[in-house]
């Protein structure tokens, strides 16, 4: 947990704490503060001045009966489940979306040994898990908007440095990089990207840049 | 660009009075008339919500919700929800406040930013029609006890920091509110004032940097 080098940047923090980005960010957010207790504290502070605004609020009217039909639906309510933290590879956030940890993901194969798993896309964002075997480069791409990585086993280099677990790498679209996994070990990444990837779409354009290498 | 630096030269100018603002609430002799004042407001959320936890206390709860319902319910209606679904939308949030008692921890977060986490997920699960990934649960374990000194020192500083976003300039202030109610998106903010998006965000960065200056 203390080894991470690479730390999200102030605005998805408090984009999360206003809820104000899309699912995809989130999702990548909570993953990296489950991992993160440097991110843990700078959200917490970003969600403190929510509590700010709430304490600030002018008083809204509420039913005459807000407080019995609130009473009564703690008594309706089964008492919250006890949170499972992870033990696996896929701290809770990204597990409960994949429904398990590595084994129980789908992936599809995008070729030279290169797997992905689309986990949520929307009109404003997608996620997805990516793998890549020990070695090898991950596809080069240039985006439209941002993409946000975030390593889950194993590392990997780009012209930039290398990232490991824990790491966020957030690229904007001037930044067409070659990320190659670190020997050694296969590296899994969460990669949200807030418009489409110009390798995204039609599967020949996936694999395109994987032939290149 | 000059409008980015008239800009910037507004915000330097704001940043003095906000900081004085900061400062005077840690003078001695303020400190001890208002500070603690509020504070204890804070403390009191603190021991209701152990109560509902420990004890099921009705009263204690009946006092939180005087206190929060309508707040939350008027933070739900800013943030896009009509009438009545901001009724429904804070009573679900008050009910799992009285279910989620047991894991408020004091000493990571005021009961006011607890339950405004409480009232942003719920406000995404009905607005937004997902459940919000959140962060893993840490487990302190049985034995972890909050320290008493981190939960007063963090209870104080959530009230410096309510206290120094209320002495912003105006324009500052409801930026930040707007961008909490959820309804904006920070490019979202751009297109509506017509500023470049780098001067909001570092209008944002500013204005946080303040207040976390004023808290330090």
């Amino acid at each position: 947990m203390n080894d991470i080098r690479h730390h999200i940047s102030d605005d998805l923090l408090m984009g999360y704490a206003a809820g104000a980005l899309p699912q995809a960010f989130d999702l990548v957010v909570a993953t990296h503060v489950s991992l993160s207790d440097d991110a843990r504290a700078r959200l917490a502070g970003f969600e403190s001045l929510g509590g700010a605004v709430i304490s600030h609020m002018d008083e809204a009217e509420i039913e005459e009966d807000s407080l019995e039909r609130t009473l009564e639906k703690i008594a309706g309510m089964a008492p919250a489940p006890k949170p499972q933290p992870s033990d696996g590879i896929f701290p809770a956030p990204l597990r409960d979306m994949v429904g398990g940890d590595e084994d129980a993901v789908r992936w599809r194969s995008v070729g030279m040994g290169a797997k992905q798993a689309v986990l949520h896309e929307d009109k404003d964002a997608s996620v997805r898990l990516l793998f890549i075997p020990a070695g090898q480069a991950m596809p080069t791409h240039s985006h439209r908007g941002t993409e946000v990585t975030l390593v889950l086993k194993g590392a990997y280099h780009d012209e930039e440095d290398r990232f490991g677990r824990g790491d966020i790498e957030i690229a904007d679209q001037d930044l067409h990089h070659t990320p190659v996994a670190e020997e050694g070990e296969d590296c899994i990444c969460l990669v949200a990207t807030d418009a489409r990837l110009r390798f995204d779409g039609l599967l020949p354009r996936i694999a395109q840049p994987f032939l290149r290498i | 660009m000059l409008l980015s630096n008239d800009h910037a030269d507004q915000m330097a100018d704001a940043i003095p009075d906000a900081l004085r603002a900061g400062v005077d609430t840690r003078q001695p002799l303020t400190r001890v008339d208002t500070v603690t004042a509020v504070d204890k407001t804070e403390a009191q959320w603190v021991t209701r919500v152990r109560a509902i936890a420990e004890n099921q206390d009705q009263k204690a709860f009946a006092e939180v919700f005087r206190h929060f319902a309508p707040r939350v319910k008027a933070f739900l209606i800013k943030s896009g929800a009509d009438e009545s679904l901001a009724e429904e939308c804070m009573q679900d949030v008050m009910a799992t406040l009285w279910h989620k008692a047991h894991m408020y921890d004091p000493a990571r977060a005021s009961v006011a930013t607890w339950i405004f986490t409480i009232a942003r997920n719920r406000k995404i699960d009905l607005l937004r029609r997902y459940a919000r990934p959140e962060p893993e649960e840490l487990d302190w374990g049985p034995q972890a006890e909050p320290d008493q000194a981190d939960v007063i020192a963090l209870q104080e500083d959530s009230s410096r920091l309510a206290d120094a976003i209320k002495k912003l300039p105006e324009k500052q202030r409801s930026l930040i509110e707007r961008a909490y109610f959820g309804d904006l998106t920070h490019s979202e903010i751009a297109a509506e004032t017509g500023l470049p998006l780098g001067t909001i965000k570092s209008r944002i960065r500013l204005a946080l940097d303040r207040l976390r200056h004023a808290m330090s």
